[in-house]
C-alpha cells in the first residue's frame, strides 16, 4: 500500500473504547474526537436534537385529549388561562404566566360559590415549557397520586389545567379553591435528550406571593428519567410529612428512600 | 435625594436617584425591560452613561441603592469597605475610573490591592460604560488564585468543573460521565453533581461515592454535591465527607431569603467545612453560584437593575473566601437574557466585576432551549472568556445536561480553548493526568485509554 492509499483509508477520528458505558446513561459520553473536536456525525446529531427542542418549545398544548383522558379516569376538569396571551408573551413575561387571567379567576370564584365546602387537595396542570411532557405524562401522574390520596380520605378539587402557566400560578388556583395541599404538574424546560420531562411542585398551605423556599420539587419525571411510580411514592411521602410537620419547602427535608436506591446500578469505578 | 443629570446637544436628561441612573445606563437586556427599569430609548441609555461617567466614585459610599436598614447585603457592603485600599482611586469619577483601569497603572498587583476598596455598585457602574474589549482587557489583568487540593486561577491555567449529572442520580450513570470527563482531562476545579432531588440519603450517597473515587485514584481535586446549604451542614454534622459547600446566592437579603439562606447560615457552613481541614494545598471551601435575574425572579430586587444586583451577590461571595464562584449566565432564560448577544455581554460583565472584586470567577457558559441562542454563541463566549482569563468553566459530556435540561460547555470545548490559547489544567491535576497516562507531557490526550481504566470495562 502506498502512502496516498494509507492516508485515504485511515480516519482522523479517535474512537473512545468506553462506548459500553452508554447503557448506564443517556449522557453524550464516548463520542470520540478528531483532534480535540467533535466528529462530524456527533456534531450534526447534536444540532438535530437542538432543532427538535426548539420546535418543541413552541408546540401548543392540546387540551381536549387531556380533559377526555382525565374524564375517563374519573376526574372533573376546569380549564384556565394565565395572563400571558400567547407563547411569545409567555416567554418574555414570566410575571404574567404566574397569575390567572380575570376570566379564570371568575370561573374559580363561581365554582367556589357553588361548592363552598373546603377541600384538602388541588392538583393543577400547567403547560410550562414543554406541552409534550404534559401531553404524555400528566394524566398518568395525576391518576397515580390522586387515587392514593383519595384512599387516605382526602377531599380533592377538580383538576385544573392552566395554559401558558408557570409554577406559581398554582398558588392562586389553590387559594381560590380553598385547598390546603397543592400539587402542580408542569412541563419542564426541554433538554436535548428530554423534550418531555414533567416537573412536580408540592406546597403546603399555598398562597399568592410565596417564594420557592416553600415548595418541594420532584424533577425529571419521564420514561428515561424518574418513573411515575417512583415520583408518586416520593410525593406521597412529602405530603404525609408536610401534614405531620405543617410545612413544606426547605424546612421539610426529603428523607424518603431515594430513587437511585431502588433502581440504582453499582458504580463500576470502585472495587467491590 | 440627589437628582443626576446630563446634557447632550439641546436635551437635558434627569435621573431621579442612583438606582435609576444605574438601571438606565445598563446595556439592553430583557430582564430590565421585564422589571420596567430599562432605558426608554437608546439615547436615554447613553445619556445615563454620560451622567454616570461624571459621578464621583465616592458617591457610592454615601448613597445606597438598597437601604442598609432593610438589607443585610447593603450592611455587609458598607461594613466591609476598606478606605485605605480605596484611596488610590477615591478621587476619580466613574468615567475616569474606566480610564484608570485600562491604563498601565492598573496591573495585577495594584488591582489586587484595590479589590477590598471597591463596592459592588462602583464596579457595576464602571462596567456599564465598558465595551466587550474593555471587560476582557481589565479582567485579564486580574489574578485571583485559590486552593484546596490543587491550585486554581494561576496564569495560563483554565480549569473545569466536571458535572456528571444524571436524571435519577444513578451511581453507574454518574460514574460513566465521570470516567468520560477524566479521560478528556476534565475535573480540576471540582467534580460537582447537581443531584436530581434534595433527598438527604441520595445526596450523602453521592458525596461518599465522589470521595471514594477521588481517594481511590488519588485525584488532586475536590468534590461537591449541589444541594441546599442546610443539607450540607447536616451532612457535616453526621460525619459525611464534604470538601466544598455549595450554595446559590443573590445580591439582596430578600432574594437570599427566597433561597432559604442568610449571611449567618453561610458563615456557619463555611466554618463547619473549614474545620474539617480536608484541603491539602489550601482551605477555600465555598462554591457559590450566581446569575443575573435571580433577585428579580424572586421579586426581591428593590427596583435595582439585574446586573447591579448580580454584582452585589459577589460581595456576599467574597465575605467567605470561596474556592469557586460560578455565574450561571444563560440558565435563567430569555425573560432575563433574551438572546446570544445579551448572554455574551452579561457573562463578560459578571466575569469582569467578580474579578475586580477579587473573586475566583468561573462561568457556566450556557443557554436553554427557549432562548434565542445556539452553539455558535457559546463558542464566542467561551473564546472571549478564556482570553479574559476565566478561572474555570463547566465540562459535561457533549455539552448536554440530561438532568438540568440545558446546554453548557463540553469536555471537547475545554480542550479546544486550551489548545488555541495554550492553557493547561491546574498544575497538580495536570501532573496527575500525565501520571495516569491520560495526557502526554505536551498536554495532548494520549492515543490509548490507560489500562487502569480500560480494565474496568472488562468486568462490566
Amino acid at each position: 500500500m502506498n502512502e496516498l492509499e494509507q492516508t485515504q483509508q485511515t480516519t482522523p477520528v479517535t474512537e473512545n473504547p468506553w462506548q459500553a458505558l452508554r447503557r448506564y446513561t443517556a449522557a453524550r459520553i464516548a463520542q470520540g474526537r478528531t483532534g480535540v473536536s467533535l466528529p462530524t456525525s456527533a456534531l450534526l446529531a447534536f444540532q438535530m436534537d437542538h432543532a427538535s427542542a426548539r420546535d418543541a418549545v413552541h408546540t401548543a398544548l392540546q387540551i381536549e385529549p387531556l380533559t377526555e383522558e382525565l374524564y375517563s379516569a374519573g376526574y372533573q376538569t376546569i380549564q384556565l388561562h394565565s395572563r400571558a396571551r400567547d407563547r411569545t408573551e409567555y416567554l418574555q413575561r414570566p410575571d404574567l404566566g404566574r397569575r390567572l387571567d380575570m376570566r379564570s379567576v371568575k370561573q374559580l370564584q363561581q365554582y367556589r360559590q357553588k361548592h363552598p365546602d373546603s377541600v384538602r387537595v388541588a392538583l393543577v396542570i400547567a403547560d410550562g415549557l414543554s406541552s409534550l411532557a404534559v401531553q404524555n405524562h400528566a394524566v398518568a401522574m395525576a391518576g397515580s397520586v390522586l387515587s392514593r390520596l383519595a384512599n387516605r380520605g382526602l377531599s380533592i378539587a377538580p383538576v385544573t389545567i392552566v395554559t401558558q402557566g408557570r409554577v406559581a400560578v398554582g398558588d392562586e388556583v389553590a387559594e381560590l379553591l380553598g385547598a390546603e395541599l397543592l400539587i402542580l404538574l408542569v412541563g419542564e424546560r426541554p433538554g436535548l435528550s428530554s423534550p418531555d420531562s414533567l416537573g412536580i411542585y408540592y406546597t403546603y398551605q399555598p398562597s399568592v406571593g410565596l417564594t420557592d423556599a416553600r415548595r418541594n420539587c420532584i424533577s425529571n419525571v419521564r420514561p428515561a428519567g424518574m418513573s411515575i411510580e417512583a415520583a408518586s411514592e416520593k410525593l406521597i411521602w412529602l405530603i404525609d410529612e408536610s401534614i405531620r410537620l405543617e410545612c413544606s419547602g426547605v424546612s421539610l427535608k426529603d428523607q424518603s428512600v431515594s430513587a437511585a436506591k431502588i433502581h440504582g446500578k453499582k458504580n463500576f469505578l470502585l472495587p467491590e | 435625594m440627589t437628582v443626576y443629570s446630563s446634557t447632550a446637544g439641546q436635551q437635558r436628561w434627569q435621573f431621579a436617584d442612583l438606582k435609576e441612573l444605574l438601571a438606565k445606563a445598563t446595556p439592553l437586556r430583557s430582564g430590565d425591560c421585564l422589571a420596567g427599569l430599562a432605558a426608554g430609548s437608546a439615547r436615554q441609555r447613553v445619556a445615563a452613561q454620560m451622567a454616570l461617567a461624571d459621578l464621583p466614585l465616592k458617591t457610592f459610599l454615601h448613597e445606597q441603592v438598597i437601604p442598609p436598614e432593610v438589607d443585610e447585603v447593603s450592611r455587609l457592603i458598607i461594613d466591609s469597605h476598606d478606605p485605605v485600599a480605596f484611596a488610590p482611586v477615591s478621587h476619580l469619577t466613574v468615567g475616569d475610573f474606566r480610564n484608570w483601569l485600562l491604563s498601565d497603572a492598573a496591573d495585577s498587583a495594584s488591582l489586587k490591592r484595590l479589590a477590598m476598596g471597591l463596592t459592588p455598585e462602583m464596579v457595576a457602574a464602571v462596567s456599564k460604560l465598558m465595551r466587550v474589549q474593555d471587560l476582557i482587557l481589565v479582567a485579564s489583568k486580574c489574578r485571583n488564585e485559590t486552593a484546596f487540593r490543587n491550585s486554581l486561577g494561576g496564569k495560563g491555567v483554565l480549569s473545569t468543573r466536571l458535572q456528571p449529572n444524571h436524571p435519577v442520580d444513578d451511581p453507574a450513570g454518574v460514574a460513566a460521565s465521570i470516567l468520560d470527563g477524566l479521560m478528556y482531562g476534565s475535573g480540576d476545579a471540582v467534580i460537582g453533581i447537581n443531584p436530581a432531588s434534595d433527598n438527604y440519603t441520595a445526596v450523602t450517597d453521592l458525596l461518599k461515592m465522589l470521595d471514594d473515587i477521588i481517594n481511590h485514584y488519588g485525584i488532586p481535586t475536590q468534590s461537591c454535591v449541589l444541594t441546599h446549604v442546610t443539607n450540607q451542614i447536616e451532612a457535616i454534622n453526621r460525619g459525611v465527607p464534604i470538601d466544598l459547600v455549595f450554595q446559590s446566592i443573590a445580591g439582596t437579603q430578600a432574594a437570599n431569603e427566597s433561597f432559604g439562606i442568610n449571611l449567618a447560615l453561610l458563615g456557619e457552613a463555611n466554618q463547619a467545612a473549614r474545620e474539617l481541614q480536608r484541603g491539602s494545598v489550601g482551605n477555600n471551601v465555598m462554591y457559590f453560584e450566581t446569575g443575573q435575574g435571580s433577585a428579580l425572579s424572586a421579586n426581591a430586587h428593590h427596583g435595582v437593575d439585574q446586573q447591579t444586583c448580580e454584582v452585589r451577590a459577589y460581595a456576599v461571595a467574597r465575605h467567605f473566601d470561596p474556592l469557586l464562584v460560578n455565574t450561571v449566565v444563560g440558565f435563567i432564560g430569555p425573560e432575563y437574557l433574551y438572546d446570544g448577544k445579551q448572554i455574551i455581554r452579561a457573562g463578560l460583565e459578571d466575569h469582569f466585576c467578580g474579578k475586580l472584586l477579587g473573586l475566583p470567577m468561573g462561568c457556566d457558559i450556557c443557554y436553554t432551549n427557549h432562548a434565542e441562542a445556539d452553539q455558535d454563541d457559546m463558542d464566542m463566549l467561551l473564546t472571549q472568556m478564556a482570553v479574559a482569563g476565566i478561572n474555570f468553566i463547566m465540562g459535561i459530556p457533549g455539552g448536554d445536561d440530561i438532568m438540568l435540561n440545558y446546554q453548557t460547555t463540553s469536555f471537547h470545548d475545554a480542550l479546544y480553548i486550551r489548545e488555541v490559547l495554550g492553557l493547561r489544567p491546574a498544575p497538580e491535576f495536570d501532573h496527575w493526568l500525565q501520571q495516569a497516562g491520560i495526557t502526554q507531557p505536551s498536554g495532548r490526550l494520549a492515543e490509548r485509554m490507560p489500562e487502569t481504566f480500560s480494565n474496568l470495562l472488562k468486568s462490566l
